[in-house]
């Protein structure tokens, strides 16, 4: 297990791996918007965790469609599930490396991103905080839809009409969560745990929906 | 096969295509009939009986809007039930069953945001708005054309049928949602009104052409059902006789 998540965490931090151009793309999401809106400080301040969150969405489904597709392609998935773990299990982890290159990574950098946005230290700390809980969930939705697409050869358009519908519900609670941190009469709590509960159902049901996926492929 | 062998004593015997293409034929005019009676009966009903004070004329709206809204939803269940019993009990007509549904529920998807925006414009004065119903009912929307863009792209019909009995049953989470949503957060939509404890909060006057009209669009998803489902089953008998064809000529042609 120990292994896997290390090969996949190396894999997508090598030359050519997608930890890094996640990094990048999200950055030109967040650079964009400016050109788009205008550049007017007080509105950008106000946006501006909602920009991040979605930059992260974003960003968290470009590389989703590899999920499976590497490892099909060279015969690693065929040796993964003849393994005794279950394959939930593998699925699990390897969302976690997926997570932790994509995610945690984008968490690490919003205190970057956010001076380019104007946020002040308390909106750095919330959004950093509601992508930290709130970003495993989206890879953990991908998960299902990766492995569900991971036969087409197109598949990386479909896997973000698929995730899309179900992650519209972890960014209104990311997003709500982080307004209710910065502007004081909102309830913080609430938003923050369903954020939490979201991330606990879909830690259950992506893994299982995708191993599920993975098998029917191959009868 | 005798006439015998094409009775139908237990669900299961569905299963077989041939019972089933048998049993549907007979009852879908029946179906068809009906629909149209309670069509009638509805539409006479919903353009006769009085507007509301408030809201004038454009109440009538609602007896298309909240027949196609439930409409939407029952789909949703006949296609999760549908994808259990692809899952779970491997019955070959659950994949025809959600194949054939999933359109139809787009398409009272569709209807209902429509009719609801048109609705929602001279009462709420704007087209849309994201509420909370809204936003799941728009979220169910995007669902129905992901499973349809999945069915289009994926060539192999039992393959596509156990992908999407899996993606069908991750996307029930939403159904509940879209129930409770008007009194999870309280906006603009209002409640539920018709099924409630302590009975109906609407008027005798327009539950009876909602009722009816409700009566007539689920005769109508039967129908359309059926015929979807019948469609779907003679399309793969035709694609198999024609693989059958191919290969006869194959091996006809071949070694001669």
């Amino acid at each position: 297990m120990r292994r896997l998540l290390l090969r996949d965490l190396a894999l997508a931090f090598r030359a050519g791996g997608g930890g890094l151009t996640g990094l990048l793309f999200f950055l030109a999401v967040v650079a964009i918007v400016p050109f788009g809106i205008g550049p007017d400080v007080k509105l950008l301040a106000r946006i501006g965790p909602a920009i991040l969150w979605i930059g992260a969405l974003l960003a968290a489904l470009l590389g989703l469609d590899r999920l499976f597709q590497a490892e099909r392609e060279d015969g690693t998935l065929d040796l993964l599930m003849m393994q005794e773990t279950p394959l939930s299990l593998i699925v699990l982890v390897k969302c976690m490396a997926h997570w932790v290159s994509s995610g945690l990574i984008l968490a690490l950098s919003v205190p970057v991103f956010g001076l380019l946005l104007n946020l002040g230290p308390l909106a750095i700390g919330a959004t950093m905080l509601t992508l930290f809980v709130g970003t495993p969930a989206l890879t953990l939705i991908g998960a299902g839809a990766a492995a569900v697409t991971v036969a087409l050869p197109r598949g990386g358009l479909l896997v973000s009409v698929l995730v899309l519908p179900l992650a519209i519900p972890v960014l209104i609670f990311g997003v709500s969560a982080t307004q209710a941190a910065i502007e004081a009469p909102a309830a913080f709590l609430t938003p923050f745990l369903i954020l939490i509960a979201l991330n606990l159902l879909f830690a259950v049901l992506g893994p299982l929906a995708a191993a599920t996926a993975l098998r029917s492929l191959e009868d | 096969m005798s006439d015998t062998s094409l009775t139908i004593r237990r669900f299961a015997d569905l299963a077989n295509p041939t019972r089933f293409l048998a049993l549907s034929a007979r009852l879908l005019p029946w179906i068809c009939w009906l629909t149209a009676a309670l069509f009638g009966l509805g539409l006479f009903y919903a353009l006769t009986s009085a507007g509301d004070y408030q809201q004038g004329e454009t109440v009538r709206i609602m007896y298309v809007h909240v027949p196609s809204a439930w409409l939407a939803m029952m789909t949703y269940m006949v296609m999760t039930l549908s994808a259990l019993g692809t899952l779970v009990w491997r019955h070959p007509l659950a994949d025809v069953s959600a194949r054939a549904a999933m359109p139809i529920g787009a398409a009272f998807t569709a209807l209902a945001l429509v009719t609801g925006s048109l609705w929602g414009k001279p009462m709420w004065g704007a087209w849309w708005v994201w509420d909370a119903r809204l936003t799941s009912f728009f979220i169910l929307f995007l669902m129905y054309l992901g499973l349809i863009a999945l069915n289009r792209a994926l060539e192999d019909p039992t393959r596509a049928a156990r992908l999407s009995a899996i993606l069908i049953l991750l996307g029930f989470i939403n159904i509940p949602i879209i129930k409770f949503s008007v009194d999870w957060w309280n906006t603009l939509h209002q409640p539920a009104s018709v099924l409630r404890m302590g009975g109906s909060a609407i008027d005798g006057e327009f539950l009876r052409p909602l009722l009816l009209m409700a009566g007539a669009f689920t005769c109508l998803f039967l129908a359309l059902h059926l015929g979807a489902m019948r469609n779907e089953i003679l399309r793969r008998r035709v694609a198999a006789l024609r693989r059958q064809a191919a290969r006869g000529a194959l091996t006809a042609g071949g070694p001669a």
